[in-house]
Parts: C-alpha cells; structure tokens; sequence
C-alpha cells in the first residue's frame, strides 16, 4: 500500500513529465490548472493518465471542484 | 467521389478502404458545417461501397475524436429564435444527422472508429455508429447531456443499449460520467485498445483483415448481428425535443457557454 506521500510524488512526476515543467517548482499544495496553466481538456488528459498509471478509476465527480496535487492524490489514495 | 476535401473533412479511398477524417479546430464540434460534410458523405457512400471493404473514421484534431454537438452554435441560434421555431429548427437538426448517422450504421461496409482523445456527447454517438471502437489509451468516452438537462440526440442511447449491458449504460447516462478507453474495453464498448497515437495504425491493420473476406457475407453477417434499433431512434428525438423546450435548458447552455475559467462548467 502507497503512503499518501508516496502516491502525491508519483502524481507531481508525472505531471512534470507530461507538462514539461520543473519537477522541483511543483508542490502538493499548488493549484494545478493555475501552475500548470492547463485548460479543462488538459485537465481530464490528466485524471487520464493518473487513471492509466494507478490503475484506477476516478469519476469525474469524485474529483470535481479538485485543483490541488494533495486532494488529488487523497481521491486516488481512497480507490488503490 | 473516391476522394474528397470539405471544410470540416475529408475522405479518400485506397486499396479497399475508405478513410473519413474529422478536422475541425478546436474538437470536432458536431454543428451545421460537419453536418453538410457528413451528408455529402453519406450520399457518396453507394458509389463507396461499391468499390470498398472497410471504412475508418478518426480524427485528425490532437483533443480528440469529437466533443460532440457544438453547444456554442447551438445556443446562438435557439437564442435569437422563439421558444416554437428553436424547438422545430433542434428537430430539422436531429432528423438531417440522424439519417446521416442511420445510413452510416446501416452501411455494407465494415466500419471502424478509430479514437484517441475526447470521444464526448455527438462524437460518442458518431462513434457508436461504427461497427467497432478501436481507442488509444488515453481517448475517454462520456455523455455529458444530463448536465444540461438534455439526453443525448445523436443516437446514443439506443445505440450504446444495442451494444453493452443496460448497467452501464444508465451510470454513463445517469452520472455523466466519463470513462477511459481501459474501462469502455472491459464493458465491451471498445474491441481494441492501442497505444497513445497508434488507434488509427490499429484501425488501419484491422480493416485491411476485412478486406480479405467476402463482401457480400460480411455485409449479410452485419445486417443480421447489426439490427438498426429504428424505433428507439424515433423516440428519442421526440423526448430530446421535449426537454429541450424548457426553459431550463437554455439556462445551462448559456452557463456553459459563458463559461470561461479553465474548470470546465459542470452542474
């Protein structure tokens, strides 16, 4: 079982990867769509791949209204 | 026309298959200019299946297969009508691409929708009128329209019943939720699922399989396991227009329309 920590790391790395953006600028507080500068498509590309790299499903209900790495990553935590 | 190029796609036919590219910015939105190219397609397809196996609808916008209807076009034009001509003009609308997407679900060749991306509302239900779904990983399927206080026009929901367990089809439609490729291949709603950016290379390699077999057979074989559900299609355009002329559902157009923040507007 994956600590929360563990499951935000896996989160910001890879959203630094996909993004292009320095791994070391993000942090579990920051609001995504804001630090990222992604739109609501590129959000749902996101839950994608999180979707694809946890093997888990994530309702877009069950993550509406998120914009931070931690919350994210409790929504995640919650399924795995 | 073995070969054509419109303002929202273009098709072209080689060595037994058809292949019908969406290509309108940002998403393939589904409105009067893809409506037009999806007629002139549809009256090409005899002169097609006449001389192909197989047909491939893919997308050759990066978001996705389609988004679906274009609820901007949508919203402008019902605004500026009456609440009696702006129901009469969504029904037109319903009964042009209806019979677009009936012709291309009833067609003899076998036909495969190749999706990555977005594959939302319309784009969903163009999707469903194909014969198979093959998706990259990362395509996502969703009907959104209860969020709007609508039910999707397109097709959809006889269709989807056609093809997978009524369990599903409720919680896609009830929930508004969307769905990755992964999960629509475990429902039964996918047949393949290929890498990121290689469904279309996947959707190529199947159709040139088709293009081994009789046509006359696999034309029979679909009609026979295909049925075109012709009667739920009649009632749902009925019930969509009856939604629709409540007040209600221009109000969560507007909403959605005005929208501009990057979350998207989810009621």
């Amino acid at each position: 079982m994956k600590t929360i920590e563990q499951t935000t790391d896996e989160i910001l790395n890879l959203a630094a990867t996909h993004f292009k953006f320095p791994r070391a600028e993000l942090q579990a507080g920051d609001d995504f769509y804001k630090k990222l500068g992604i739109d609501s498509l590129q959000a749902l590309e996101l839950l994608t791949r999180l979707e694809n790299h946890f093997g888990v499903e994530l309702p877009d209900y069950e993550v509406q209204g998120v914009s931070n790495f931690h919350t994210l990553a409790e929504r995640i935590q919650a399924r795995l | 026309m073995d070969e054509y190029k419109g303002k929202t796609l273009s098709w072209r036919l080689a060595d037994g298959v058809v292949e019908l590219g969406l290509n309108l910015a940002p998403a393939n939105e589904i409105g009067f200019a893809m409506l037009e190219d999806l007629e002139r397609f549809a009256s090409s397809l005899p002169t097609l299946e006449s001389k192909a196996s197989a047909l491939i609808v893919y997308s050759e916008q990066k978001a996705g297969f389609s988004a679906g209807a274009d609820l901007r076009e949508l919203y402008e034009q019902a605004r500026k009508m009456d609440s009696p001509s702006a129901a009469k003009g969504v029904r037109e609308f319903l009964e042009r691409i209806h019979a677009v997407l009936n012709r291309l679900d009833t067609s003899s060749l076998t036909t495969i929708a190749a999706v990555h991306g977005v594959c939302f509302g319309g784009g969903f239900e163009l999707a469903l009128a194909c014969d198979l779904i093959v998706a990259d990983k990362m395509a996502r399927f969703c009907f959104p329209e209860l969020r709007l206080g609508l039910i999707p026009g397109f097709g959809g929901i006889p269709r989807l019943k056609r093809d997978i367990g009524n369990a599903v089809v409720r919680d896609l439609l009830l929930t508004g939720r969307s769905i990755n490729a992964t999960k629509a291949l475990s429902v039964g709603l996918v047949s393949q699922v290929a890498a990121e950016g290689e469904a279309l290379r996947l959707a190529r390699s199947t159709a040139a399989q088709t293009t081994k077999f009789d046509r006359t057979t696999a034309a029979a074989a679909k009609r026979f396991i295909k049925p075109l559900p012709a009667e739920e299609l009649r009632r749902e355009i009925d019930i969509f227009c009856e939604l629709f002329a409540r007040p209600a559902v221009m109000d969560g157009l507007r909403k959605f329309v005005e929208n501009a923040g990057p979350h998207p507007y989810l009621p």
